[in-house]
């Protein structure tokens, strides 16, 4: 059987399986059945300096198969309540990142410094999250931006810092390029896609919000192209995200150039009961492909990478 | 990946109580007694609601208005449109043969479908219905209509005794055996309620209300314990509640910050 054991960040997590955030991580009862799932690590709901509601209901738009749309507006029960939800997860034995939104990059430092003092291994800072006026892609859209944040934090603690990073943007990779600068230890990609859903009986947007992030299948091949993208650019590990519901999709993440994936949309598929099937799956899958390891599949699929060819001229 | 979106034109609304009102609606997805939809009133807000009519195409649920929204459904009249998802979650265990049914307010209008549906299987049902005044009654009649004995407690006396449901379901259950309770309403009532038929050998299953958003187990919304009650639920054991959960102890706002209550 293939070893899935990976280092990332300092970190040596049992499988390249995790949580992402956003999904049964408001709780610390459900970061904690995540993990006891087998989850390789836990990523919390992103928080905030003080308790958020979110937006209305509808705040998701199902589709059949290839995924959702929602615009949650990162509901979360603010820093100074949530260190006993983390303590939780951490009593049943987690490996937790903590992930935090902040408007300011002083705001991401104050920010990060509490929740590095609930004893997370890791935190992930979200810059990308679609739908939120003043958070999110809307502070972490341009190199600069991303850089001044990831600064301000990387400064203010000690544990690694992970830097979530949108799809959002005409040049992902220069984001992550900017955070592994300013000493992001690992980049995850991707966020949610932004996208809308119309009810033309109703003639309204669906959501609350209007705009929201589109996250299952559907997205999985762009994920795909930005981890791609951002691993040839950085040194640091890359977190895969988008799409992941099979062990598959994962290995793709992987041989593409990721350390590890999040799994968050398919948790919604089948429960959090993916994180049994999912390491043996790629386990199995590993031995068929003649590969030794996780780590050892890591950018495989870059060595086959076809050589740019400059266009033809014109005829 | 659950169900998707439909919209639907209502075709009849009734006024139950002065703050009650039934929706019915063409759906046509089969449904069980203790499942529910989430109800998207377009331009307000999209909310859980047990389904009160389970049968055939035509469902219905029944809503008490507290907050604003709820207040909006009360103003809906037949043709409004409105989204319907699901239905979800689990159903009530329809097997036992002498059950007794516990309902609190609003709570009647999940417990009706349930009883009437064992009612029709040949079950025999005892009802303890409980309401802050006698106009506030909801399903007495309905209840009725099935065959089910109705026991009243108002908390102001004009029908029936005065006082908490409790009180006479406590009663009942030291008058005679019983196979099971069921109970929706006040979650304090629900705990005394379970109470009471635990210390009679009873089981109790309540159906449980929290603060939901995806209604798909995954934004955490509605997390109790290690269950989601949107996926989990909401129909508990409610042993199940009182080992593993902070039921009737604390629940979550719409931040997912906790409670009392």
């Amino acid at each position: 059987m293939a070893e899935l054991t990976v280092r990332l960040a300092g970190l040596t997590l049992r499988n390249p399986f995790l949580l992402a955030s956003g999904i049964w991580g408001e709780s610390g009862v459900s970061l904690a059945g995540a993990w006891k799932a087998g989850a390789g690590a836990v990523v919390t709901k992103s928080i905030g300096s003080s308790p958020r509601p979110g937006y209305a209901n509808p705040t998701i738009e199902t589709y059949d198969r290839w995924g959702m749309l929602n615009a949650m507006g990162l509901p979360n029960p603010g820093i100074a309540e949530y260190p006993k939800e983390v303590a939780t997860a951490l009593e049943a034995g987690a490996t937790v990142l903590g992930s935090v939104f902040g408007a300011t990059p002083d705001e991401f430092a104050s920010l990060a410094e509490r929740m590095a003092a609930t004893g997370v291994a890791a935190l992930e800072l979200n810059l990308s999250c679609p739908h939120a006026e003043g958070y999110g892609t809307e502070v972490g859209g341009t190199p600069e931006a991303v850089g001044a944040i990831v600064r301000a934090v990387t400064r203010a603690v000690k544990v690694p810092v992970v830097a979530k990073i949108t799809p959002n943007s005409a040049d992902p990779a220069a984001l992550a390029v900017a955070a592994e600068r300013a000493g992001a230890r690992a980049i995850s990609a991707i966020n949610t896609v932004r996208g809308l859903a119309i009810d033309v009986r109703l003639r309204r947007p669906v959501l609350s919000h209007g705009v929201g992030g589109l996250s299952g299948p559907a997205i999985k091949p762009v994920g795909l192209a930005v981890v791609w993208q951002i691993a040839q650019k950085v040194s640091v590990p890359v977190i895969g995200i988008g799409g992941v519901a099979t062990a598959e999709d994962a290995l793709e993440y992987l041989m593409a150039g990721a350390t590890a994936v999040q799994v968050g949309t398919a948790v919604a598929f089948e429960g959090v009961g993916l994180f049994h099937r999912l390491p043996r799956e790629l386990s199995e899958l590993l031995d068929e492909v003649g590969l030794p390891s996780a780590e050892a599949s890591v950018g495989a699929a870059r060595a086959a990478a076809p050589v740019p060819q400059p266009p033809s001229p014109p005829r | 990946m659950g169900p998707m979106r439909t919209i639907v034109r209502l075709r009849d609304t009734v006024e139950e109580t002065p703050t009650t009102v039934t929706l019915r609606f063409p759906f046509e997805p089969d449904a069980l007694p203790g499942q529910f939809v989430m109800l998207w009133i377009p331009g307000d807000d999209e909310l859980p609601m047990s389904l009160s009519y389970t049968d055939g195409p035509s469902k219905g649920v029944t809503v008490k208005a507290m907050g604003g929204t709820s207040r909006g459904i009360l103003a809906l009249r037949r043709g409004a449109t409105v989204g319907v998802r699901g239905p979800y979650g689990h159903a009530f265990d329809l097997s036992p043969r002498r059950i007794l049914i516990v309902a609190g307010g609003s709570g009647a209008a999940v417990l009706a479908p349930a009883a009437e549906l064992a009612a029709r299987r040949g079950g025999q049902i005892a009802v303890a219905l409980g309401a802050t005044t006698r106009a506030e009654l909801l399903f007495a009649d309905r209840f009725r209509a099935m065959g089910a004995e109705v026991v009243v407690a108002t908390d102001d006396g004009s029908a029936g005794e005065r006082g908490f449901v409790t009180g006479p379901a406590a009663r009942l259950l030291g008058e005679r055996r019983f196979d099971a309770v069921w109970t929706c309403g006040p979650e304090v009532m629900m705990v005394k309620v379970a109470e009471s038929a635990r210390g009679r050998g009873v089981p109790t299953v309540c159906s449980v209300e929290r603060h939901m958003k995806c209604a798909l187990g995954m934004c955490d919304a509605c997390a109790l314990g290690p269950y989601h009650v949107c996926t989990d639920g909401p129909v508990f054991d409610a042993e199940k509640l009182f080992a593993e959960t902070e039921f009737g102890r604390f629940h979550r706002d719409a931040s997912g910050r906790r409670l009392p209550g």
